[in-house]
């Protein structure tokens, strides 16, 4: 079995939390924060402009790997729609005594409303456990990437990254 | 000639994608008398299907959709009042500044005291046992169906080639609805963006590296394809064979620059693998060995939006330059300043190879100048 | 098949409101688009056949540089069906190997 991004687009715990996007894990049991996934150097800034906080450092050269500074990180979720990868979540690991919410961009139809139930997805795509929606923004300022937040196992929340797509057959057409 | 009317201008762009209209602006504002020819009937080239949003420095358009963009440009193209020749085809260029064009199948001529050729880049293709049959496209040709058309090449698509563009159409396909089966590429590991490959991975997608197309086969259409395995010598593996159904098989396999004008205005050329084949010789005002006659954009070297439009403005800039439109000083001071933000584009593992390919371009061009 | 809905780009906003005919066939299109996107929204995927062997040929660049979707149009042959716009009323053919000028 192949591993690593390069090779699946799939990261592996270790290059995870290599990543200076990453939270530590010691910062992420204590609540909401945001998981920066960008493991390569290319041209790329708009989330350090999304941080009201200054929690996303990017800085110069512009290739730079984005830095999260984890203390000044609220956890807000402002930073997840502006990423032009798709590769910022929101993770929070004290939602309930036993589940931790997930926070991820979606650009698909028919899209979720708060309440359903549904097949939470890892990195790979594959389902793994079941959550339950709890929000669902599109704000303007998201220009049609929707965020939506759904609530998980508390052990599912380093690993749900999405979730399983509509049936295609409901597309209107 | 005799009988054909002369159209005169003092800036003619050819291609109406990022590279041109940032050339035609740039041109226009200095007052220039700009006019912009394109075959296609809509102006916008690839970014009026580029619905995602682009990477790239925020002052500089980050985050917004290449759709956006596009229609902020045009915009400027209608304010600015430059001339627009849309659905017209340029069929020669003589004597390095007449353009031949043709519109509704009726030719004209037009006299440019510049001409700046943004004429873009084609898709490469990929031949296999069966990829001739209808429903084998270019993924590029595919996301102007579904973004651009508004219509759907195929209920299962297989995508060959994980480089940005592949797995950045992998995914517009989903958006439009289609089911994509798997994503393959010969090479034993992912070329694209890591973000764009764990979208299509989130997604259940499989990136199969190391797996090429064997042959597609179909009655009249593609109805299936058979996916084999590859080692790394790129021979097929035997047995290792994966019959998939699928109706369409979209290819994004790299960009070659479309460079037939430069060609026949005798320009000379080099062949820079990293920049996608033959480009013409130029020099940092982007001034091919023919004089007044400039490139920007993927026709000047395979690379990116962002980079396409500092190219435009950099090539108008020194066009208007050259026509007494902008003064020496303030040409040198606004390439400078394009040249600096080009360095932050073009440097890091993605950038660097593209940096070293302009670079030698430009020392082609020097040792050109020095043996004339 | 015509994408009614897209999450980025909201509803079709075109109306297939004229008519065209593809070998003696009515179909409808919208207004502007080009003539390979009302044959594919149609289910036609073989617009011309090759000169020597009769190989079916369809949509493949999309940018009219491979001539691959080439068809006869109001009588003209060798068309590039991806860049042409279409018209009310226009007659479309398949067309076999180089096809022929009827004007």
């Amino acid at each position: 079995m192949q591993r690593g991004f390069k090779l699946t687009g799939v990261l592996t715990d270790a290059e995870l939390h290599r990543l200076p996007g990453a939270p530590s894990v010691e910062r992420a049991a204590k609540g909401p924060v945001a998981v920066i996934e960008c493991a390569e150097e290319f041209p790329c800034d708009p989330c350090e402009y999304s941080c009201a906080y200054g929690a996303i450092i990017v800085g110069q050269p512009i290739i730079n790997l984005p830095c999260l500074d984890e203390d000044s990180c609220t956890g807000c979720g402002k930073c997840i729609a502006q990423c032009p990868g798709f590769a910022i979540f929101v993770m929070n690991l004290n939602y309930s005594k036993k589940e931790a919410t997930v926070s991820f961009p979606y650009e698909f139809l028919p899209t979720y409303k708060a309440g359903e139930v549904v097949n939470a997805v890892n990195r790979s795509g594959k389902v793994i456990t079941k959550g339950k929606v709890v929000d669902v923004k599109n704000l303007t300022n998201q220009d049609r990437t929707v965020v939506i937040t759904i609530a998980v196992p508390k052990e599912f929340g380093w690993d749900v990254r999405g979730i399983e797509r509509k049936e295609v057959k409901a597309y209107d057409r | 000639m005799g009988s054909m009317s002369m159209l005169t201008t003092d800036v003619a762009v050819v291609g109406a994608g990022p590279a041109g209209l940032y050339a035609a602006i740039e041109a226009a504002k200095a007052g220039a008398k700009t006019t912009i020819i394109n075959e296609y009937v809509e102006p916008g080239g690839q970014l009026t299907k580029q619905i995602h949003k682009f990477f790239g420095s925020k002052e500089h358009a980050a985050g917004v959709r290449g759709i956006d963009i596009s229609a902020k440009l045009l915009g400027s193209i209608d304010e600015l009042k430059v001339e627009k020749r849309m659905g017209t085809l340029v069929w020669s260029i003589f004597h390095s500044n007449i353009l031949a064009i043709a519109h509704n199948g009726k030719s004209e001529m037009l006299r440019a005291n510049k001409i700046i050729l943004a004429t873009g880049a084609s898709e490469n293709a990929f031949a296999f046992p069966g990829w001739t049959l209808p429903g084998v496209m270019g993924a590029g040709a595919a996301q102007t169906l579904i973004n651009l058309q508004r219509i759907l090449p195929g209920n299962r698509v297989l995508m060959v080639g994980a480089g940005n563009v592949g797995l950045i159409v992998a995914f517009q396909l989903l958006q439009a609805g289609s089911e994509v089966v798997a994503v393959v590429d010969a090479l034993p590991y992912i070329s694209g963006y890591c973000v764009h490959s764990a979208k299509i991975a989130r997604a259940g997608i499989p990136i199969l590296t190391s797996h090429t197309v064997k042959k597609a086969y179909g009655e009249i259409s593609v109805e299936g394809v058979m996916v084999v395995k590859v080692d790394n010598q790129c021979k097929p593996i035997p047995k290792s064979e994966q019959d998939m159904k699928v109706d369409t098989i979209c290819i994004a396999v790299g960009l070659t620059p479309l460079v037939e004008l430069a060609w026949l205005a005798n320009c000379r050329f080099t062949w820079v693998a990293s920049l996608g084949g033959y480009v013409p010789l130029y020099d940092d005002k982007m001034e091919t060995t023919v004089k007044g006659i400039y490139v920007a954009g993927d026709a000047a070297g395979i690379e990116e939006a962002s980079t396409a439009m500092e190219e435009g403005s950099i090539a108008a800039i020194s066009a208007v330059e050259s026509l007494g439109l902008m003064t020496q000083q303030r040409a040198y001071a606004l390439r400078a300043e394009a040249y600096e933000r080009l360095r932050s584009f073009r440097i890091g593992p993605f950038g660097k190879l593209r940096d070293q390919g302009k670079q030698f371009i430009w020392r082609e061009r020097q040792k050109y100048a020095e043996r004339i | 098949m015509r994408i009614k809905v897209h999450p980025v780009l909201g509803p079709l906003k075109g109306k297939a409101t004229i008519e065209i005919e593809v070998d003696g066939r009515r179909i409808s299109a919208i207004p502007g688009e080009m003539i390979s996107s009302a044959l594919i929204a149609a289910g036609i995927k073989v617009f011309r056949t090759t000169h020597k062997k009769g190989e079916p040929r369809g949509y493949f660049c999309g940018i009219g540089q491979c001539t691959d979707c080439m068809m006869t149009v109001d009588n003209i042959p060798s068309v590039r069906t991806c860049i042409t716009p279409v018209s009310k009323g226009m007659k479309i053919k398949t067309q076999y190997g180089h096809g022929k000028w009827e004007v």
